[in-house]
């Protein structure tokens, strides 16, 4: 089924935002903080970083000044949207002893109506990646299940690509197939941008058209696609997923590893930024006097030795066993786990490693290294 | 509270620092009453002219071993400690003061002193454990009150504390910081400290300065050669390593297995 597409000016647009909040919909898009774009709530279109893009490099990342004039010429914000939906750290329970026994005081709220405006596929991509960890199996996150079902999600296909950029060769983007409610595309060439937008649902057409939408002309969908086929043709960086699990089983004793454990820093920013890594903890807190608990969830992270802790130590002691295992899961088990690689390719794990180690590269350097010792053809 | 049901009793002594950790106690006025009450701070020169005899159940030691006096002093406190919980980093790494570690300590003496005969000190300014065995260790300049009252709780329901030993980056992502080192160029000690501060520096857009101390297998000469990459020299990189934790080895190895200019 071919799905609605409209044209929309600005003045949509900025209706679009204004409808989400009679919706009673908490409207989050990529804002400018701290040097970095973050998903923070918007009021207007006014909050949208126009006049800002990024440069995107390994281990650097700079806000520049933009001229386009477009409200979407940048890339991704620092964090996917595993950080509004699959909270960094919540308090599950409190509880206090009464009579002998205890009462719990604290179950998490009811989740609030989030829109996110501004995602972009490789975003859509990992929410669909989330979803199938979080909820596709026989224990289901009620938490994320809570806030994700609330969500309402206007997305922008990426008609240019950032360098670190390697969604092409996953599949994910730069145009996004679905996972959104609204589509976005804009044209921000001549004067006032223009937009074009794709109902990907019931509620998008409903949005759309009470915001004066009107039907795209055909040529206006011939062009974005066109613009998503130049940002896909435009990336450097790609990985070949379905080589990946026959090449972490032929090189799991690589010297390769020992070479990028030597940068590794076991930092985990890879896995904080990762917009599919999922991995929690549990703390239990109690009050001095033992009347109250606490129990709080936290994102966790691979590359900390803790993660791998049993008894008489932790399993994973080495940088290398820690990499290893993060880029094996990432690009191959997951794929047997969870029927997908864990990766989108937005790049954010290249762009937010302190010392900028390229997952990319890295896994070319591992194709390259089973190549050499592969015998020679007959 | 111990199997006799009496609470159990704590002492606070203090070495080569300058009082701040045990301020950080002090500093709990919110829940100040409340360890009063959970406890039985039986020595405290600093808040209480209560001065009971050991043996303690718990004993938090801040500063560092400089002097003979110190040695043997430390030697008898471990006999009164059931536990004994180092408080900061001069008391777990050495602190600032083991600068002089890597100079002629007489020679200072000399030139700083009027009257050089009335000092007696050690050639170098060593963390607790180099002495004697200790239990656990809470780090920081100063230590964090949160991670003190977590200690404290932790002890008295027989559960271990969550105090974790990674990077210092995974607490400041979950705070949602934009990364300084990433995003502004500054060089930021975050990736081999360990967490606890609750990201202070970076969250103010400052580079953290390790007053935590490096993390489980920190990688400090990789982040090292960023900060040179940042544009950083070598005498800056040193001294971003060599302050108030630059004595532990994960740090120390910077300078000293770097090759000689």
């Amino acid at each position: 089924m071919r799905r609605k597409s409209y044209r929309l000016d600005a003045t949509g647009l900025a209706a679009l935002i204004g409808r989400l909040h009679e919706q009673g919909y908490a409207v989050y898009g990529p804002r400018v903080d701290d040097d970095a774009l973050h998903w923070r709530r918007i009021r207007s279109v006014e909050d949208l970083p126009r006049g800002w893009t990024q440069e995107l490099a390994p281990a650097r990342a700079r806000l520049v000044p933009d001229s386009s004039g477009g409200l979407f010429h940048h890339w991704t914000c620092a964090e996917g949207l595993k950080a509004m939906l699959h909270l960094p750290l919540v308090r599950v329970m409190a509880a206090r002893r009464e009579n002998g026994a205890f009462r719990i005081l604290h179950n998490p709220p009811p989740a609030a109506k989030c829109a996110f405006f501004g995602a972009r596929p490789c975003d859509l991509a990992a929410l669909a990646i989330l979803d199938r960890v979080l909820l596709g199996d026989r224990y289901v996150d009620d938490i994320y299940r809570a806030r994700r079902e609330n969500a309402f999600l206007v997305a922008v296909h990426c008609t240019e690509s950032a360098p670190t950029c390697f969604c092409a060769s996953l599949g994910t983007g730069p145009r996004a197939r679905s996972g959104f409610d609204i589509a976005l595309a804009e044209f921000a060439e001549a004067g006032e941008p223009e937009y074009f937008a794709e109902a990907g649902s019931p509620a998008g057409i409903d949005l759309l058209e009470a915001c004066g939408a009107q039907p795209a002309p055909p040529e206006m969908a011939r062009q974005v696609e066109q613009a998503c086929t130049r940002a896909a043709g435009a990336q450097k960086r790609s990985v070949n997923a379905h080589a990946a699990p026959a090449l972490i089983d032929a090189l799991f004793e690589s010297p390769h590893w020992d070479r990028v454990a030597r940068r590794c820093l076991a930092c985990g920013n890879c896995t904080m930024v990762c917009p599919t890594c999922f991995c929690v903890n549990y703390e239990d807190r109690n009050s001095l006097d033992g009347q109250e608990a606490e129990r709080w969830r936290l994102w966790d992270s691979c590359f900390s030795q803790s993660f791998t802790y049993i008894h008489g130590g932790s399993v994973r002691t080495s940088l290398k066993s820690r990499y290893r295992q993060w880029l094996s899961h990432k690009l191959a088990r997951w794929q047997a786990q969870f029927g997908t690689p864990g990766c989108t390719g937005c790049g954010r794990c290249i762009v937010w490693c302190p010392v900028g180690i390229d997952i990319t590269q890295e896994f070319q350097e591992l194709q390259a290294a089973a190549a050499a010792a592969a015998p020679p053809r007959e | 509270m111990s199997s006799d049901g009496r609470k159990p009793r704590i002492a606070v002594f203090k070495f080569a620092s300058c009082d701040g950790c045990q301020l950080s106690l002090l500093d709990a006025e919110d829940e100040l009453l409340a360890v009063a009450g959970a406890v039985d701070i039986a020595y405290f020169p600093e808040a209480s002219r209560r001065m009971e005899k050991g043996p303690y159940d718990i004993v938090l030691v801040e500063g560092s071993i400089t002097t003979h006096h110190d040695a043997e002093a430390i030697q008898r406190i471990r006999r009164q400690a059931k536990t004994l919980v180092t408080i900061g980093a001069c008391a777990t790494a050495g602190g600032i003061q083991a600068l002089r570690n890597w100079h002629d300590t007489a020679e200072w003496v000399r030139l700083v002193y009027a009257k050089p005969d009335f000092i007696s000190t050690l050639k170098t300014s060593t963390p607790v454990a180099e002495h004697v065995p200790v239990d656990f260790e809470l780090r920081g300049c100063p230590i964090n009150k949160h991670q003190l009252l977590e200690l404290i709780a932790a002890t008295l329901a027989g559960r271990k504390p969550n105090i974790p030993a990674y990077s210092l980056c995974i607490e400041c992502k979950r705070r949602g910081n934009t990364c300084v080192m990433v995003a502004a160029g500054t060089p930021c000690l975050g990736p081999v400290t360990q967490a606890g501060c609750g990201a202070i520096c970076p969250s103010m857009r400052r580079g953290c300065y390790g007053c935590f101390g490096p993390m489980e297998s920190a990688n400090a000469p990789s982040l090292a050669s960023q900060f040179r990459v940042l544009g950083a020299s070598r005498e800056e990189v040193d001294r971003a390593f060599r302050s108030y934790n630059g004595w532990s080895w994960p740090f120390r190895r910077v300078f000293e297995e770097a090759p000689k200019p």
